[in-house]
């Protein structure tokens, strides 16, 4: 940490640099610290810093106020340089009531920076909480460096000169918290004050009040003689470009209109709403400018059920959803692989079994992507690794669909879909287009020299199917879910015919593990002992844990996988490569046991499933361990 | 797609290849030569014809035509039809359903394609008995009827899939029976004619799981005495000299009654586009089963907004507005800023 500033006359404060900071903003499910987070994420982007979010929340929309239950939190780490992860553990937390600082004290730097709003440190609040005695004055803080702000009041006090009652006021709160934190960070003030006025235009009242609490926290901090120094963490390095701040389900929702767009293919969403997946229903549903037809079905299975009709009628078929809406579409979901028709299924996995943690992170659908269905129903899958690259991934997952005439299930995870990162803004002309090939005139000829249309007369090369959407005369044709002859398409019930489906079907999907980009490894020395191999939302955790050991002197290389099947054609190769392959997941060892059966790699697991993403830490752990372990 | 005229074609044009294999005396071919004799008087194009249908017998029905055609998942059909339509809406979509298919396994997704209006004409074949599956018991069959799964008699009360229906506000909801080409064709061809979900109930004999399960009412030497037909703008009556009516009375019951004793002016006239359904609802329980006189024809037939037109609609109605979709604007549609 350096000194930018003395502090002057006129600048009572110094002013510190940091090349980093964690902040967790945590209160009640109600106290809109998600907006809050959200906000400070934005002016930080907008500031140019790097940046990394974790919104960390309740499934309950409004669980019982002030309760441990009902803590709400966001946490964010900025930075001047590029960060992977919303960082391990919070330098500063926000904690509007007494239950958010002991949900959150754990997780805490050690010697951190509590910012807490003392107005709600009342008995009543502080019994809720669990707490035996105030924390503010028996000393059980003293490791921590506390602020005591009277939020709630001084929001009231200002809001009152602005006609806001009381009670009204008090919800303004979050903002006076938002700018304190904007002054102590040195965040830009202005896109604040604007968004305030555009977001609560319809509700000028409200939009004063926000505006008026914002300022007040701002004015708190300048003027109370409280905090002896303001920090700033200066805009990191980018590559230049375009920048814009998406989270994934944004970024995927994106990624499905421009694959609409690259193929030509009118986009339907056939979707049920659940959680951590339905922001993709809300964002298509906006866009109808793009021709998007959303379609908010009675249940999953209709969703994907709609899908597979908008897709037999020539249109692009998507169906999003969440573990529980994966099983009841499993059977639907057999039929499209037997109907060979393009689908993309998206999961955006969640804590299971069962309803399990609605709102939390966890990787454990793989192995029912891969083998969630009755019969042999292979089909491939893609994994999404960061928020931005939901983009890239659902394109992908869109062309392989198309090209192979099959479902694709495309997996992202709770913490991509509501986390957020700069995005440096693709070039949307180079993105390559994606050729639907309908089919457009009989592909065989019958015993009398007839030329008819054989629905499962396969491409040689990629054993695709002819796609023919009705309206082209000469290409009628019956599919359904029974076994069909191979070519002819007409129902079979021949036992060498079946077994002779199967293996096209599984060999036609096998056979895009020639059409994916091999998988890239980072090895900086060329000589590292050990591999990390990774798959989705784990990518930030471990690329960051891999720097931390390579800090100590570790000669360690990390791979991610973004093909889950069929595997890029080099991995085999790569896992050859190192003595040790470590693989973290978010779940009980899935990623592992794949590649053990499919390699016979002696793969290590690291495997956690608490909610939430692995820290770098960990991570670096596992590694120095497995390391020291053999050495 | 085409504008050329209509080809003309007849009923083989739409048979398939493939050979017919209900069992021999099943009601479902009287059906099938229904649909495929009605279809060249429709002045529709098989290449914009698709039949949709779920798993059972019925749901066999779409490798006889020579049209597209998609058999998926059991119940599942109006869901399936309901993607195609929207995004289709140049085809004509049937589909193809029974008892258990439609009202069992697929009931959620019948009641809301209907609700919904979406354009699709829904032929349902009951049976009340479940054939493909060799004969348990069906959500339209009666109490208390034994059946290898029901050794001490079906203890579920069943469905009125016309009152059922109605209650999922349907817009079109008709009935007929297999042993009348005829009523069959002309009410197919009403139902295809209507702009939204039609839903068509045809009484059809399982002659080796439940035979006879309509005869009561549909055999040719009763038919007049059991069939009540319900033709639009006319007095409800039935019977060889039409010497019998349907009255309402004042606590809103439906009454049969002999026109003479009642006098013609008495008797209920039906009107089809009436807007509340209650009267239609009615008529949908004029009798208790199969063996007591049975409304058939169209109960209900009303106008109102279709939902691929409607989705069609806001979609245009937003490009008028927005203009066309700039995928380069929606990437920058929240904040940007600039690396240099």
């Amino acid at each position: 940490m350096t000194t930018t500033r003395e502090p002057t006359e006129q600048h009572p404060h110094a002013r510190h640099q940091l090349d980093r900071v964690v902040i967790r903003f945590a209160g009640d499910s109600g106290d809109g610290m998600q907006l809050t987070g959200d906000r400070f994420t934005a002016s930080s982007a907008l500031f140019g810093n790097d940046l990394s979010t974790f919104p960390d929340f309740p499934a309950e929309i409004r669980a019982p106020a002030g309760t441990l239950a009902g803590v709400s939190a966001f946490q964010v780490q900025i930075a001047d340089y590029d960060i992977l992860t919303p960082g391990d553990t919070p330098h500063v937390l926000v904690a509007m009531n007494p239950a958010a600082l002991k949900a959150n004290l754990g997780v805490l730097e050690k010697g951190a920076t509590l910012v807490v709003n003392v107005d709600a440190f009342d008995e009543r609040s502080l019994a809720k909480a669990g707490y035996a005695s105030n924390p503010l004055s028996d000393g059980s803080l003293s490791g921590f460096t506390v602020y005591e702000v009277p939020m709630t009041s001084l929001t009231q006090q200002v809001c009152k000169e602005a006609g806001v009652k009381p009670r009204d006021a008090e919800r303004s709160k979050n903002f006076f918290a938002l700018g304190l934190l904007s002054w102590l960070y040195t965040r830009p003030v202005e896109p604040t004050i604007e968004w305030i006025a555009t977001r609560f235009a319809d509700k000028p009242l409200i939009a004063e009040a926000n505006r008026r609490a914002y300022l007040a926290g701002l004015h708190f901090g300048e003027t109370a003689e409280l905090f002896e120094a303001t920090y700033e963490v200066r805009p990191a390095h980018f590559p230049p470009g375009e920048y814009t701040q998406v989270t994934g389900n944004q970024a995927l929702a994106w990624g499905l209109i421009a694959a609409s767009r690259l193929s030509g293919l009118p986009l339907f969403l056939g979707s049920y709403p659940i959680t951590p997946a339905s922001d993709i229903l809300h964002e298509l549903s906006r866009r109808k400018e793009f021709g998007v037809r959303t379609f908010q079905a009675e249940d999953e299975i209709a969703g994907i059920g709609s899908a597979i009709g908008a897709a037999f009628g020539g249109a692009l078929g998507v169906t999003t959803t969440s573990g529980p809406g994966v099983d009841l579409k499993s059977e639907a979901l057999g039929l499209a692989v037997n109907l060979e028709l393009p689908l993309v299924l998206v999961d955006i996995q969640r804590g299971g079994p069962s309803t399990g943690l609605p709102t939390k992170a966890e990787q454990a659908d793989l192995l029912h992507a891969m083998y969630g269905r009755h019969g042999e129903a292979p089909l491939p899958i893609v994994a999404a690794k960061t928020p931005s690259h939901c983009f890239e991934a659902a394109i992908e997952a869109v062309r392989i669909a198309v090209k192979y005439r099959t479902p694709v299930i495309l997996l992202s995870d709770g913490y991509l879909a509501n986390g957020a990162e700069p995005w440096r803004l693709p070039d949307v002309d180079a993105l390559q287009p994606i050729d639907p090939g309908f089919a457009s005139a009989p592909n065989h000829v019958d015993e009398d020299g007839t030329p008819v249309f054989w629905p499962y007369a396969r491409d040689p090369e990629t054993l695709a199917r002819p796609w023919a959407p009705p309206g082209v005369p000469g290409l009628e044709h019956r599919i359904g879910g029974l076994e069909k002859a191979d070519g002819s398409g007409n129902v079979s019930y021949d036992p060498h015919n079946h077994e002779r489906m199967v293996r096209l079907r599984a060999a036609k999907v096998a056979g895009i593990a020639r059409d994916v980009a091999p998988v890239e490894v980072d090895d900086e020395t060329g000589d590292a002992e050990l591999l990390v191999l990774g798959w989705g939302s784990t990518y930030g955790s471990i690329v960051a844990g891999v720097r931390r050991a390579r800090a100590r002197g570790q000669r360690v290389a990390s791979a991610h996988l973004v093909h889950m099947h069929p595997f890029p054609p080099n991995l085999k190769e790569v896992l050859d490569r190192y003595r040790v392959v470590l693989v973290p997941e978010m779940n009980l060892g899935q990623l592992s046991r794949l590649v053990r059966a499919e390699f016979l790699v002696d793969a290590r697991s690291l495997t956690k499933v608490q909610g939430v993403p692995f820290r770098a830490g960990e991570i670096e752990s596992a590694i120095l361990s497995a390391l020291g372990g053999d050495a | 797609m085409t504008t050329t005229a209509v080809p003309a074609t007849t009923r083989k044009d739409w048979s398939s290849d493939q050979e017919v294999r209900w069992c021999p005396g099943c009601g479902d071919y009287s059906i099938l030569a229904a649909v495929q004799m009605l279809l060249p008087d429709l002045g529709v194009r098989r290449e914009n014809t698709v039949f949709l249908s779920g798993i059972g017998c019925a749901a066999r029905f779409p490798y006889y035509m020579s049209t597209y055609g998609l058999h998926s998942i059991h119940g599942r059909a109006p869901a399936i039809a309901t993607g195609l339509a929207t995004t289709r809406p140049d085809l004509d979509v049937w589909v193809v359903t029974g008892d258990g298919d439609a009202l069992s396994i697929g009931g959620n997704h019948l009641i809301h394609a209907l609700r919904r209006n979406v354009r699709m004409t829904i032929l349902m074949f009951n049976n009340q008995i479940y054939g493909l599956t060799k004969g348990q018991y069906s959500p339209t069959s009666e109490i208390a009827k034994v059946t290898k799964s029901t050794p001490f008699g079906s203890l579920d009360t069943p469905f009125n899939p016309i009152s059922l229906a109605l209650g999922a506000e349907a817009s079109f909801v008709a009935r007929t029976h297999d042993m009348d080409r005829q009523h069959m064709q002309e009410t197919f061809r009403r139902a295809h004619e209507h702009d939204g979900a039609a839903f068509v109930e045809v009484y059809q004999n399982c002659n080796v799981f439940n035979d006879g399960a309509f005869e009561k009412i549909t055999g040719r030497d009763v038919r007049a005495e059991m069939l009540v037909p319900l033709v639009h703008g006319e007095p409800i009556r039935f019977g060889a000299e039409r010497e019998k009516g349907v009255v309402q009375r004042s606590d809103g019951r439906l009454e049969i009654v002999d026109v003479a004793e009642a006098g013609e002016d008495a008797i209920l006239v039906h009107d089809e586009h009436r807007e509340d359904p209650g009267l239609a609802f009615a008529l949908s329980r004029l009798a208790h089963g199969p063996y007591e006189p049975t409304a058939i024809g169209v109960f209900r037939a009303v106008e109102r907004p279709e939902y691929g037109a409607e989705m069609a609609r806001q979609i245009a109605a937003t490009q008028e507005r927005r203009g066309l979709g700039d995928l380069k604007g929606l990437l920058r549609s929240g904040a940007t800023w600039t690396v240099a």
